[in-house]
């Protein structure tokens, strides 16, 4: 180095520690910004996940007095709350729910498989119907029960306010959901083993049966596990369809009346007395049991099968 | 393309074409293929049928009530016996519950997306997305009551300065609304980011910059057609949704932005009316189906707009 006088050394000296913490300072402005922004980040999160956490606490805590087997043996009553139960609801549900699975496996995948593996893309048919899955996948789910209203207890079909028509209304709902999620898990299938198969003289309906749906099946599972639990947890759509009415007897699958037990909860919620709350509240972590059991399965199931070809 | 065609074009028809002709008709084929077609074409039939069964009744409607008194109204009393039609207070209440909804998801959601995309490690990530796929299978029910026994009282006790005279509350249940789309617009945003190009993200990094300026100069306007796509959709989903609104915002008509007040929106006004036994073909019955189109065709633009948008950060980068 070049010998220099006091000050000169001193002057450098002063430059460079000034630059230096500068730019340190700089660096720590970073530093703090992006510690803040985590922070903000990491809020929104936790916000979310204390939402989800506070439901399931709040139902569990406050439903607790009347959690017990009688809540779903006992059949439902508007003069003796702490007595009433689920009973006639949650058969409703079993057959709703049973109907809609009924309904939607069969056209769902088979939607899904014609749009995968025979819809030919250049067709003006095959991607209006593409699109319009996608539309009615975002139609409210209070626009079927009008559906429901209208066709199917009324008018074409005139099935009256029975459990199937329930059903039918549901499977109409959760359909798209279903066929969505088919397409996805037909569409991860890699084109080679279709091509294999093929080449080996299947026929495509043999290739699509014996290849691509058993590969694709923990996949449309996912899809049909998650719509039942929608369908399940659903309630709007059924206040048109209804099962609004207080139903003291096992319903019948195609004639009488039927409720579900989001419908029940709903009915039991908007009465004034504070046992019939209690009750309503034991109800939504019954369901909200079902639910979730429901959901953590189809997530559970995604995880285990995720298969890299 | 004919079946025939198609149960070809897999055996290829390079050499001699008649002898990998297949040798028997092959009904069986055909027959599975026209059952495929017609549940595809279904869906085509359901879309269908929703509009018509929508607009018979909402033709009856506009016959017995102008649609000046419809759109231009401000009282909405349908079923008194001078009714009124004024659409505009349910639809301000829908409106409520959307704003409320948004303030609550949108930075929410946001949040979380930026983190699951930019931030979280896999781990983190493989805990964090089921949780937020479990909060979106919640059913409403449950939110609805959540937010009318838990969240009403609560916020009652945290801001006893405002009005609570109602024990409805549309700011509660907007904010109860909010909570139930987070997890549409996290995933859907989240998918966005993490379709932008690692080669960008390199980029932004080789230059300087760190982590936050990346994430919020790069990754999040290079998504940012999928981020407003997820926030549209969220907004549909509020607009249609219906438990939670009848739950905890109550029935009453309003036309106010006042947080702490009770109000009908449209979607309440549907599924509180038609409980009982409406008889088909009365005004009442109509009614319905009149607010019903409206709320069909304002989904149906914010889906449209979310479905154009999706597809236009797929074209950019897939």
């Amino acid at each position: 180095m070049m010998p220099l006088s006091g000050g000169t050394r001193l002057a450098a000296a002063g430059a460079r520690a000034v630059t230096e913490d500068s730019l340190r300072n700089t660096n720590r402005a970073d530093r703090a910004t992006s510690a803040i922004f985590l922070a903000l980040l990491l809020l929104g999160v936790g916000v979310a996940m204390m939402g989800l956490a506070a439901i399931l606490i709040w139902a569990l805590v406050e439903g607790a007095p009347r959690l017990g087997i009688e809540l779903l043996t006992n059949g439902p009553s508007t003069v003796r709350p702490e007595q009433a139960g689920f009973r006639t609801s949650i058969i409703g549900s079993l057959m709703v729910v049973g109907g809609v699975l009924v309904l939607i496996v069969p056209i769902g995948v088979g939607a899904a498989i014609y749009l995968e593996e025979y819809a030919d893309r250049n067709r003006w048919w095959n991607r209006l119907i593409e699109l319009n899955i996608q539309n009615l996948a975002g139609v409210p789910s209070i626009v079927f029960g009008i559906l429901g209203l209208a066709f199917i207890v009324r008018g074409p079909l005139s099935l009256g306010f029975v459990a199937v028509a329930g059903s039918l209304t549901l499977a109409l709902l959760v359909l798209p959901t279903v066929i969505i999620a088919s397409r996805e898990a037909i569409r991860a299938v890699p084109p080679s083993i279709r091509e294999g198969s093929l080449a080996l003289g299947a026929t495509r309906w043999q290739t699509v049966r014996r290849q691509v749906l058993p590969a694709a099946l923990p996949g449309v599972l996912t899809g049909v596990i998650l719509s039942i639990a929608r369908a399940t947890g659903e309630a709007a759509p059924l206040l048109l369809v209804g099962a609004v009415t207080f139903v003291t007897f096992d319903p019948d699958f195609f004639t009488g009346a039927y409720s579900t037990l989001p419908v029940q909860i709903y009915n039991y919620s908007s009465r004034p007395q504070a046992e019939f709350r209690v009750l309503a509240i034991a109800g939504v972590t019954v369901m909200l049991g079902l639910v979730l059991l429901m959901n953590s399965f189809a997530v559970w199931l995604r995880n285990r099968y995720e298969q890299s070809w | 393309m004919s079946t025939s065609d198609i149960a070809a074009s897999g055996s290829g028809t390079m050499f001699s074409r008649r002898s990998l002709e297949a040798s028997s008709p092959r009904y069986g084929e055909k027959a599975i293929y026209v059952f495929l077609a017609l549940c595809a074409l279904l869906s085509v039939v359901v879309t269908s049928s929703i509009v018509v069964s929508l607009l018979l009744p909402t033709i009856d409607f506009f016959r017995q009530v102008s649609l000046s008194s419809f759109f231009l109204d401000t009282v909405w009393a349908p079923r008194q016996a001078t009714g009124r039609f004024g659409v505009w207070p349910i639809v301000v209440g829908t409106l409520n519950i959307v704003i409320w909804a948004l303030l609550v998801a949108i930075p929410i959601g946001l949040a979380s997306a930026i983190y699951l995309a930019e931030y979280a490690s896999t781990r983190v990530r493989r805990i964090v997305k089921p949780i937020l796929e479990i909060l979106a299978g919640i059913p409403t029910v449950a939110i609805g009551l959540f937010a009318f026994l838990f969240l009403r009282p609560a916020a009652e006790r945290a801001l006893p300065f405002l009005e609570w005279s109602s024990l409805f509350s549309v700011g509660v249940a907007g904010v109860a609304v909010g909570l139930m789309i987070v997890p549409l617009v996290a995933s859907i945003s989240d998918d966005a980011m993490r379709a932008v190009p690692r080669a960008l993200r390199e980029g932004g990094y080789g230059l300087g910059a760190n982590k936050l300026k990346v994430s919020l100069r790069i990754v999040f306007p290079g998504a940012i057609s999928g981020i407003v796509a997820s926030i549209v959709l969220a907004g549909s989903r509020a607009v249609g949704e219906t438990m939670v609104v009848l739950i905890a915002a109550g029935r009453t008509p309003n036309l106010t932005f006042n947080p702490t007040q009770s109000v009908q929106t449209m979607t309440a006004y549907i599924g509180g009316t038609a409980t009982g036994d409406i008889p088909t073909g009365t005004l009442d019955y109509d009614t319905l189906f009149a607010v019903g189109t409206l709320l069909f065709v304002m989904t149906l633009a914010l889906n449209v707009l979310a479905i154009r948008l999706v597809q236009r950060f797929r074209e950019a980068y897939e």
